[in-house]
């Protein structure tokens, strides 16, 4: 008899597609929250895998922040062109203009934040019923408790005290009216086994994400890129630097690391002997020590 | 690097209360296999100078919300990574006080391996026979005891020896295939990830070593051919017209092209043509792989159905008998309906009886009851409207678990293992 076992990689692989099918046959209407970085192009390489040789049975949903990397819809396009997929882009401006929201001020200030209203308008413009996302539980302290199907009410609401217990792979979509899901297919993926599977698997990526050279500013011990989003304080100035982006948000708000690693190899690399977390070059974390839970209890992605 | 692309991957449990050491073993491993990163540990020490500690307290890296580091408590079951050059792990950390059953059943389910914490001292408790049983109950194929804070009591020999005499004497009375016992400080580092030096007369692996090389290939049932219909692909284009196939992740057994199988409920009769994965085919397909399958006939299949071999078929019956741990507030009585879902299959059901109730610390049976509440464990009669294709739980823990379901307010209530 054979080795019949699979590499850690396969197994995350084969646990990532049967809930992206089970999501299909379970709802009436599933998208995919296409942020534009690496976790949810991964999600996109697996839900392409899941259903070949059909097509991706539901839409790609962006929300367009205003703040992008220019570098990010560029990609965006292209693989939404090599997919066959529909893509839905929810704007931020939009909601700004019509007056759903109301931009913070100063010189800290994001459209972050901002960015849920969107999310919920556009999930219920579409009557989404299970929104997929790229979020992984080592992510942050908060996602470490998050299920794979995760219910949400009919205000968009997490409530993490009142979670459903998600046993064995019987996965409990059923809902009442109104209600919908948060779908997290890589929830056990560490960032490491991302950048190994994009590696094995051969997965193309916005160039942010290897070394480069870029005009920055670096504000609170953070590299953030020079944009016209960034106004710049008083005293700061602009410096060319090295460096690359282990993740992928709106410019004002998403911190560069100083690196070389201009490879895949190197990345990974890079990866297995970094000292701190991808999040902890978000700006957007560093809001209180519950940041992100607060966000996500009123329906952050 | 290229070892770990290859690597395996470790799901297990640990089971304790909250000054068993249980937080400091975790935090012991994460810290010693290097996963804790700077910018985390530099958040836990202010947290923990905040709350007035003078230690670090490493049970705030795995306690994330707002109440329950208002509480100090861990509400909810929590997954932790951590790697080695050898294997990658995941660690279900469940809390032990109330809901203490629901969240152990829960992390156990996905578990190949739970760690059972003793503290040296005290001995066997109440608690150490309620983490076995249920251990037992979901069918972890291994354990390890780890007998901890050896260092307070001069890492005695004969205090470690007790333990395991008194530990393998209530063992046998359970159903748990592999035990193993590792005398530990969490604290100092003794035989978690280095060999300890103040214990020379232990001649066993240390824990990190153990769960590294456990061998964990044939947790899965690689004999009984099962594989439940997710859903049916069909593209639709030109290029694949005809293009009919069965996405699914095989449960059992060894799948391969030419096999005949048997299609439950229809009982229709084909052979495999190909099975595939984006495109790319699959010599031999295995639990857990998620595949896509096509056969040489054109059958009616859908989801909920199941694929097996002619001559070896899973029970199909209305009739089941179930270990069920209730997992809601509203508690289950006779005639009670619910919805069961059981692979990729959901009916409706009702209770018929409740025959007795296990009190999980004694393992005693209580007989003559009407109901039962949350983190209760019952042996419950439930009658499905249709037939369930299922193996026993001991044949098999994917097609052996049924999950229920309250029809009015969606939630999932109970987690059910076949007998």
């Amino acid at each position: 008899m054979g080795q019949y076992y699979l590499s850690h990689l396969k197994e995350l692989e084969a646990e990532a597609i049967f809930i992206i099918r089970e999501v299909v046959s379970q709802f009436e209407k599933p998208a995919l929250l296409f942020s534009g970085g690496k976790d949810s192009i991964v999600l996109a390489h697996l839900a392409k895998k899941a259903f070949y040789p059909a097509k991706i049975p539901f839409p790609l949903i962006h929300i367009d922040t205003g703040h992008n990397f220019p570098e990010t819809l560029e990609f965006r396009d292209e693989l939404v062109e090599e997919l066959g997929v529909q893509l839905v882009v929810g704007s931020v401006q939009e909601s700004i203009d019509k007056g759903r929201v109301r931009e913070e001020t100063g010189v800290n200030a994001s459209r972050n934040a901002l960015q849920t209203v969107t999310l919920l308008d556009t999930l219920e413009d579409l009557k989404i019923d299970a929104a997929m996302g790229g979020a992984r539980r080592d992510e942050e302290k908060a996602r470490a408790k998050e299920r794979f199907f995760s219910h949400r009410d009919e205000f968009g609401q997490w409530d993490p005290k009142n979670q459903r217990p998600e046993l064995w792979n019987l996965f409990n979509g059923r809902k009442h009216h109104g209600e919908h899901f948060r779908i997290f297919p890589i929830s056990n993926w560490t960032e490491m086994d991302v950048w190994q599977y994009i590696k094995e698997e051969n997965i193309a990526l916005p160039s942010l994400y290897f070394s480069h050279e870029r005009e920055c500013i670096v504000r609170d011990e953070v590299i953030l890129a020079k944009s016209e989003y960034l106004p710049l304080k008083e005293g700061e100035e602009i410096q060319k630097l090295i460096v690359r982006y282990r993740t992928c948000g709106d410019m004002p708000i998403t911190g560069a690391v100083l690196s070389n690693a201009d490879t895949l190899e190197l990345i990974i690399e890079e990866v297995a002997t970094t000292r701190t977390t991808e999040r902890g070059t978000r700006a957007d974390d560093k809001r209180g020590e519950t940041a992100m839970e607060d966000r996500k209890k009123a329906g952050y992605f | 690097m290229s070892i770990q692309e290859k690597n395996q991957l470790l799901r297990f449990t640990t089971a304790g209360s909250v000054d068993d050491g249980k937080s400091t073993l975790i935090g012991r491993l994460l810290y010693d296999s290097k996963s804790i990163f700077e910018d985390q540990i530099e958040a836990v020490k202010s947290s923990s100078e905040k709350k007035g500690f003078d230690y670090v307290d490493l049970s705030l890296l795995t306690d994330g919300l707002k109440s329950e580091r208002e509480q100090g408590i861990t509400i909810d079951v929590a997954y932790r990574y951590f790697a080695t050059p050898k294997r990658k792990f995941i660690i279900a950390d469940t809390p032990g006080h109330t809901q203490y059953t629901r969240n152990m059943v829960t992390g156990a389910s996905t578990a190949n391996l739970a760690i059972i914490l003793v503290d040296a001292r005290k001995g066997l408790l109440e608690q150490t026979y309620r983490h076995s049983f249920i251990a037992s109950l979901l069918k972890i194929p291994h354990v390890v005891v780890c007998v901890n804070k050896m260092d307070l009591v001069d890492y005695s020999e004969d205090v470690y020896n007790k333990i395991v005499a008194d530990y393998e004497a209530f063992a046998s009375k359970l159903d748990i295939k592999d035990v193993q016992f590792v005398p530990i400080s969490a604290l100092n580092g003794d035989n978690v990830v280095d060999r300890s030096e103040n214990m020379p007369w232990y001649e066993g692996s240390t824990l990190l070593y153990h769960l590294e090389h456990v061998h964990i290939a044939s947790d899965f049932n690689h004999i009984d051919c099962r594989f439940p219909v997710q859903m049916v692909i069909r593209p639709h284009t030109l290029e694949f017209q005809d293009f009919r196939g069965y996405a699914g992740r095989i449960d059992g057994g060894i799948f391969k092209p030419g096999d005949e199988v048997k299609v439950l409920p229809s009982g229709f009769t084909s052979k495999i043509k190909s099975i595939e994965l984006n495109g790319e085919t699959i010599a031999e397909a295995y639990a857990p792989m998620s595949v896509t399958m096509t056969l040489e006939d054109e059958i009616d299949i859908s989801r909920g159905d199941m694929i097996v071999r002619p001559n070896n078929q899973p029970k199909s019956e209305q009739d089941l008998e179930v270990m069920v741990c209730w997992m809601n507030q509203k508690s289950l009585q006779n005639r009670t309906k619910l919805i069961v879902k059981h692979t990729t299959k959901e009916c409706q059901a009702m209770v018929k009886d409740i025959q007795y109730k296990v009190d999980v610390n004694t393992l005693h049976r209580i007989e003559d009851i009407q109901e039962i509440g949350m983190n209760d464990i019952a042996r419950v009669s439930i009658r499905t409207a249709s037939p369930i294709f299922f193996d026993s739980y001991g044949k098999n823990r994917q097609t052996g678990s049924i999950i229920l379901i309250d029809p009015n307010s969606n939630e999932t209530v109970g987690a059910g293992m076949i007998i």
